[in-house]
């Protein structure tokens, strides 16, 4: 089955290790876990669509939610079970330096 | 009436084991609940016409696993029907008889899976416990509703949500593998403790727990923990009644009746902590009971091994450290080295418990016996304003009476 994986990054902890991704990319992709995936661009660049009164919709800037942590990337992975996308994402540098969230895909 | 107790029996022992196969055999939860269901309505039938099976157990199991074929094939021939197509049964799927069950030892046991997956992390914990109780114990929705003081719908809603989760969350059904056990023994150790000290005051629910920690001791021998938290419930459990006096009144260890304590559990708790301990792989539940174990076998309250106990209490804060482990070691350490070293050790946990009734309680009595008197009378007030039960404020009170007298 399919997890979308939200990177969540938190602040407070950004720098205290070394948070590159890339070992963790490498390797989950090589293993067929991981099939795609990217770096999002910061919250700063993020547009929201919220519905207006009456009908239609309004473009704010900003992100949805105005949260200390924040979605900074995101991996579709393919794997057995929960606890296959548990054991793989808890690779990632981000599960100890923010966190992050597994979503089942609707399949 | 012996016919309806053998099946009452039967629902104890064997309800878990039924559902456990079912879930594995449909992997539909609320299907493996029905036909298990069924399976008892069907015994109850007709046990008192046939006689008890040999093998209640198996024949429990094949009765629901037919039950099972039977709607998942019909199920099939519906929408095959629907299609247009022929009905698809092969010879290998015909029911079985309950008589031709294979033995009990020959069936894998797969209540351990269900234990794990009842009490998986991704679970919220109240969905573990409401589940675990559900589809292990066998209590109905409102039996569990009414011991957790939640509205019959709230409950079901629950189950509902959690069965939902599972299936839709991808999380698994199997006992996980060796480099996740750790973590997840320690989470179901935890549901199971959970279960017992909810039921510590009323009873019905301790005794599942209980009954539980029994089954996952029988299936994991190897992990000493669960040996650890069976012999601290059952060392607590052999007090049961003595704990309140005939008014609803706390009785403190010291003024319990000893030769009303189940003499028995306690034996039994001994010997099962003795098996854990020869794993050589203490954790806190193993030394949580050594702990219970020294006052259970005290013959009476002077001859207490204290020192022991605030030795084992040290070692339980080097394991899982905690400000009321501490506490508990500062009333060891006041039964050695007098109530002068134990409120000292008392008073640097005032600001993290400061919440906490038993740290007051804790206090007044150190104090008292220390005959700062107006001091315990003022940590006894804090304690009282604090206590979550009735009991706890009436033997507060009478603590307080007693002060100057």
């Amino acid at each position: 089955m399919r997890f979308l994986m939200f990177v969540v990054d938190d602040p407070d902890l950004a720098g205290t290790a070394d948070a590159s991704a890339v070992p963790w990319v490498e390797d989950a992709t090589v293993k067929r876990v991981r099939l795609e995936g990217d770096r999002l661009r910061p919250v700063s660049d993020a547009t929201t669509l919220w519905p207006k009164d009456g009908g239609g919709t309004f473009v704010s800037d900003g992100p949805f939610a105005e949260t200390k942590e924040q979605i900074c990337g995101y991996d579709l992975l393919e794997c057995a079970d929960l606890d296959e996308a548990v054991e793989v994402a808890a690779k990632h540098p981000m599960a100890k330096l923010g966190a992050i969230e597994l979503r089942p895909v609707w399949q | 009436m012996a016919v309806k107790d053998a099946v009452d029996e039967a629902f104890r022992t064997e309800w878990g084991r039924v559902v456990a196969t079912l879930i594995r055999v449909t992997g539909d939860w609320d299907l493996a609940e029905e036909c298990a269901s069924e399976a008892f309505a069907s015994a109850l039938a007709t046990w008192p016409r046939d006689g008890v099976p040999r093998r209640p157990g198996a024949w429990l199991t094949t009765v629901a696993r037919n039950r099972a074929l039977d709607r998942v094939r019909s199920a099939a021939a519906e929408s095959n029907r629907l299609r247009g197509l022929a009905p698809i049964v092969s010879e290998e799927q015909e029911c079985a008889q309950p008589d031709d069950a294979v033995p009990d030892d020959a069936v894998p046991d797969d209540r351990l899976r269900l234990m794990f997956t009842c009490c998986h992390p991704a679970l919220p914990l109240e969905a573990q416990v409401a589940l675990t109780l559900r589809t292990l114990a066998g209590l109905t929705t409102p039996e569990i509703a009414r011991a957790f003081l939640v509205p019959e719908a709230t409950m079901a809603q629950r189950l509902v949500r959690a069965k939902r989760k599972i299936r839709n969350a991808g999380i698994p059904y199997r006992v996980p593998p060796a480099e996740l056990l750790p973590e997840r023994v320690a989470g179901v150790l935890g549901v199971l403790y959970l279960l017992f000290n909810k039921g510590y005051s009323r009873g019905e629910l301790s005794t599942e727990a209980v009954r539980l920690a029994r089954v996952l001791v029988a299936l994991m021998p190897e992990e000493p923990e669960a040996g650890g938290l069976l012999a601290l419930m059952l060392f607590h459990e052999s007090r049961r009644a003595t704990r309140v006096d005939a008014a609803g009144d706390l009785v403190t260890l010291a003024d319990q009746d000893r030769t009303r304590w189940d003499r028995a559990m306690i034996d039994e708790a001994v010997a099962v902590l003795d098996t854990a301990f020869d794993h050589a792989r203490p954790g806190p539940y193993q030394l949580q009971a050594a702990i219970a174990g020294c006052h259970a076998t005290a013959v009476d309250a002077k001859s207490t091994d204290w020192q022991r106990i605030a030795d084992l209490y040290a070692l339980v804060a080097r394991v899982s450290p905690s400000p009321v482990v501490e506490l508990n070691r500062a009333v060891a350490v006041a039964e050695v080295d007098g109530p002068a070293a134990g409120l000292e050790l008392v008073e640097a946990l005032r600001d993290s418990l400061a919440g906490y009734h038993l740290l007051h309680a804790t206090r007044a009595d150190l104090l008292r016996r220390l005959n700062r008197l107006p001091e315990a009378n003022a940590a006894y007030e804090e304690a009282l304003a604090l206590a979550p039960t009735e009991a706890e404020r009436r033997f507060l009170t009478r603590r307080v009476d007693g002060l100057w007298d």
